[in-house]
């Protein structure tokens, strides 16, 4: 393994985990060939006749499924931080006495921390997928055996298809089933909304195997996953805890400088035009951009414009804005809290995607670059609009990438952000960590100011004499590093690789570097 | 650690913010142990600031430790004195970080003060970002809102920012503690870039005097030039009867405010949301500061989430005559603001009557009429304020007469 310098000019492995890796070439050049990577034929005559595929026990399935060391099991994160069923999925592995696992779930949570023990024992090797808190910070101080493998949602979608990432078993958390394998996310005591993230798995794994904790009597319907491309069904007393499925990321901010980025944000987006009849926009579901969609709410009442489509992850704050009319439809990726669910099972304008028809750059388009404006967040900032969402300014790895990568394909890309948190300015002369290129950027707002990507010579234009407090990026660093008593030192990481960052096309953006543990 | 003098919030978390503990020795080493959650980012910085401020309160032996949660050098600086001045009160030498280009501009009389906001003297992290808020004022506070134990902690941290914090054009002011302790505030904060103290709990003019004359005091022997303009609050019966002789008890009266929790529990009723408990004392404070030439400030609204209850509140003091109103939360300040600024149809009509008075002016006449309408002379000195709020708020640009 060496390291290269990718077109980005960060140095990135040319291997990962075993496997060569071509680094990042720019946005759309590298091209990819060859067909996609396919589940293997099977045959009724192996399933039983009367489609009751239950098995007792995590333990029997996992056996059935001929779980053997150095295979890699898959899972979904639809439940966040309230899932209970990967901990005795790995519990159960080792009692099978296997080793060297890849995990490869969509994200990882703190409700994760136990599979650090199996990390340490040597039931898994490694984890790829978006790791957040405790996950993260065990990957930066390399304690893993094996690269930790940042992906976006599409990205992820992208491996599997591309055969990057061979799935030997998916493990398919179901708030509600049918003993065929038929599955939805939209009801039961464990109601995710959607299981999206979960389908790439059930389509492309080696053996599937559904759990749920609200078993229906045949059929499951509507269902989100087809009980065709089902091994296996096991059924538990809990698969989640319904309090974490939806707590967390749907309060709403009460940080006045939050609600003022918000408001800055929303008049932004009405200042620059974006916000016109049939447009449409994508927030997330941190405190800030909950803020931004009831301030954006408010400007299109009062100028009588109505959205074409928002792109979820939904919270009740979309669901009010579609059930009044303000838009025509919810095309949703996630559902994050109880609100966001009900709409999902009550209005037919609340439509369930996947990251296939959202995020997947190699695919014939898809949503998210359609999108009139995104609203994201950021660890950080560079003067030349590269951002980072993994890691913070110390170098340590505490946040998966999400749809964040693929969002940025939208007509136009915010990050409102506050310009400091805690001391730590936000924008820095070269992000610790590269997730997003620059080009993909258009503005930052910060409670400072907005500072506009030069690149983008139209929102210039079309905000010029708004009002809104618009800079150059440069002068808001160099406002903040005033303040702060900075610029801050940085922090000095090993030579050592411990993850990388890959790009939606699966090139490599950029390495995580292990932290020096003193 | 019974024998350490200390400075902050003893339980964490403390964002923004630290705490320091003195231990002091007769001889030996000086011993500096920090903590620091940005310690990979600031750590370097944090050390040499801290031996720095040693260095100029001349502290050579002891042991500092510090906690620190990510505070800003002007908070860290404070804190670092204050441990070490409740260890030795006497001390003379001061740390002072540099006043900064920003935190210097010049104040005024005559200022729009519609929305004044408070913010704790010792909860620095609510202090940095306020001005962006754009309140006309900003009210570091040491009384009310500041702990008996960091009160002399909270006087350094608002003399720090005073001289290093940007507050984007709001009137810089500070209010102060009541007797003795407001004394030793005042020689604090004087030679500060700071427009206007507001007193506590004020009942005779006397009061006043005292305070104007600690100030004449502290800003020839700082060589201060620009004036301190002075905010009394009223806040009990006997204060609300000697309104108007407070009012006019020094020239740097530029407005008297109203403080009604401690009036209710003065009088011994309850604070009701009508209000109608305190219509006395507020229409005869607005009546003593009209009398006076002086601004009325009404008091604050407590309920930070209620917008609509804050905004009737704001309107129905701006109806009693008042002209500004205090903020506990940077939410309030835009609906404060609204409200107490003329609407689009106020604005219009005052304009038609600035421009009737003008061209009666013009033409010589003694009498000003608008159509048929004949206009008094404190019709047109009203009309006249209203324009010049609109202008000093940015609705009506400068040159509107010629537009018009």
């Amino acid at each position: 393994m060496k390291l290269i310098k990718n077109s980005a000019g960060r140095l990135v492995p040319n291997e990962v985990n075993g496997v060569p890796q071509t680094p990042f070439m720019g946005v759309g050049k590298y091209r990819p060939s060859g067909a996609q990577a396919a589940p293997p034929i099977r045959s009724c005559a192996d399933y039983p006749p009367d489609g009751d595929k239950r098995i007792a026990s995590l333990k029997a399935a996992l056996e059935k499924c001929g779980l053997r060391d150095g295979m890699t099991i898959s899972s979904h994160h639809h439940f966040r931080n309230g899932d209970l069923l990967m901990v005795p999925v790995f519990e159960a592995a080792a009692q099978l006495g296997v080793k060297e696992l890849r995990w490869f779930p969509s994200a990882a949570f703190p409700c994760h921390e136990p599979l650090i023990e199996h990390m340490k024992k040597g039931t898994i090797s490694w984890v790829e997928g978006s790791l957040n808190g405790p996950l993260g910070r065990f990957a930066s101080y390399g304690g893993m055996n094996g690269m930790a493998v940042l992906r976006s949602h599409g990205g992820r979608w992208q491996a599997v298809q591309d055969g990057e990432v061979h799935i030997d078993i998916a493990v398919l958390a179901a708030p509600t089933a049918d003993s065929f394998g038929n599955a939805t996310g939209d009801r039961g005591p464990s109601a995710c909304g959607l299981l999206g993230f979960g389908l790439a798995d059930s389509l492309y794994a080696d053996r599937s195997i559904v759990v749920t904790d609200n078993l229906v009597p045949f059929p499951c319907v509507p269902w989100q996953i087809m009980g065709q491309n089902i091994d296996y069904v096991v059924e538990l007393d809990r698969i989640g805890d319904p309090q974490k499925i939806v707590s967390g990321t749907t309060r709403l901010t009460k940080s006045p400088d939050r609600l003022l980025i918000a408001e800055l944000t929303a008049r932004f987006v009405q200042a620059a035009g974006i916000m016109r009849e049939g447009f449409s926009f994508q927030a997330g579901a941190g405190g800030t951009a909950l803020a931004f969609a009831i301030y954006l709410k408010e400007l299109m009442l009062k100028a009588g414009v109505k959205a074409r489509f928002i792109r979820g992850g939904s919270t009740k704050y979309l669901v009010e804005m579609l059930e009044a009319g303000l838009t025509d439809y919810i095309l949703d990726g996630q559902t994050f809290d109880l609100e966001g669910v009900r709409s999902m099972r009550e209005n037919p304008g609340h439509i369930n995607t996947s990251p296939f028809t959202s995020y997947n750059y190699h695919g014939k388009g898809n949503f998210a670059g359609m999108v009139d404006v995104v609203v994201l967040g950021a660890t950080e900032v560079d003067v030349n609009f590269n951002a980072n969402v993994a890691t913070h300014s110390d170098g340590v790895l505490l946040h998966g990438i999400g749809g964040w990568q693929n969002c940025l394909f939208a007509n136009c890309t915010i990050l409102p952000i506050p310009a400091f948190r805690n001391r730590i300015p936000i924008i820095v002369d070269e992000v610790t960590t590269l997730c997003g290129p620059g080009e993909l950027i258009d503005v930052i707002v910060t409670e400072r100011g907005i500072a506009i990507n030069p690149r983008r010579e139209d929102l210039i234009a079309a905000t010029k004499g708004s009002g809104l407090p618009i800079r150059p990026i440069e002068e808001i660093k160099a406002e903040v590093d005033a303040l702060v008593g900075g610029p801050p030192d940085k922090p000095e990481l090993s030579e050592e690789v411990v993850g990388v960052v890959k790009w939606v096309d699966g090139t490599v953006l950029d390495s995580i570097f292990r932290v020096n543990n003193n | 650690m019974s024998d350490a003098f200390v400075s902050g919030k003893p339980d964490g978390p403390r964002p923004s913010d630290c705490l320091v503990r003195y231990q002091p020795k007769p001889r030996g080493q000086l011993k500096i142990q920090v903590e620091s959650k940005v310690d990979v980012l600031f750590g370097r910085s944090i050390k040499a600031l801290t031996e720095q401020t040693l260095t100029e309160l001349g502290i050579t032996h002891g042991l500092l430790e510090i906690d620190d949660d990510g505070a800003l050098p002007f908070v860290l600086q404070a804190r670092i004195e204050a441990a070490i001045k409740k260890a030795y009160p006497d001390l003379e030498a001061a740390s002072l970080p540099q006043i900064q280009s920003h935190a210097r501009y010049p104040g005024s009389r005559q200022r729009f003060r519609r929305s004044r906001m408070y913010v704790p003297g010792a909860q620095p992290k609510l202090m940095l970002n306020v001005g962006l808020h754009q309140p006309d004022g900003v009210i570091l506070d040491l009384e009310d809102s500041v702990a008996p134990a960091e009160k002399s902690s909270a006087r350094l941290i608002v003399r720090n920012a005073l001289r290093t914090l940007d507050f984007f054009g709001a009137e810089k002011m500070v209010r102060i503690n009541q007797g003795a302790r407001g004394m030793a505030d005042l020689e604090a904060i004087i030679p500060q870039p700071v427009h206007l103290v507001l007193i506590p709990k004020v009942e005779t003019a006397y009061q006043i005097r005292l305070v104007d004359e600690k100030i004449a005091e502290i800003s020839a022997a700082s060589g201060r030039h620009e004036p301190v303009y002075l905010m009394p609050i009223i806040e009990s019966a006997l204060g609300v009867l000697n309104a108007l002789s407070i009012a006019q008890g020094s020239e740097n009266n530029v407005a008297l405010a109203i403080g009604l929790e401690d009036y209710t529990a003065d009088l011994g009723v309850q604070r009701t949301s009508e209000g109608s408990e305190s219509f006395f004392a507020r229409s005869m404070l607005v009546n003593a500061a009209r009398a006076s030439g002086l601004q009325a400030m009404a008091t604050v609204f407590s309920d930070v989430q209620d917008m609509e209850g804050l905004r009737a509140a704001a309107l129905e003091a701006k109806a009693l005559g008042f002209d500004g109103m205090g903020a506990i939360h940077p939410r309030q300040i835009a609906v404060i603001n609204g409200a107490f600024t003329p609407t689009a149809d106020e604005i219009e009509q005052a304009q038609r009557v600035v421009l009737a008075y003008d061209d009666a002016q013009a033409k010589g006449l003694g009498v000003v009429a608008l159509g048929s309408k004949m206009i008094d002379p404190p019709v047109v000195k009203q009309a006249q304020h209203t324009v010049d709020l609109a202008l000093a708020t940015g609705i009506l640009a400068e040159e509107w007469k010629r537009e018009k």
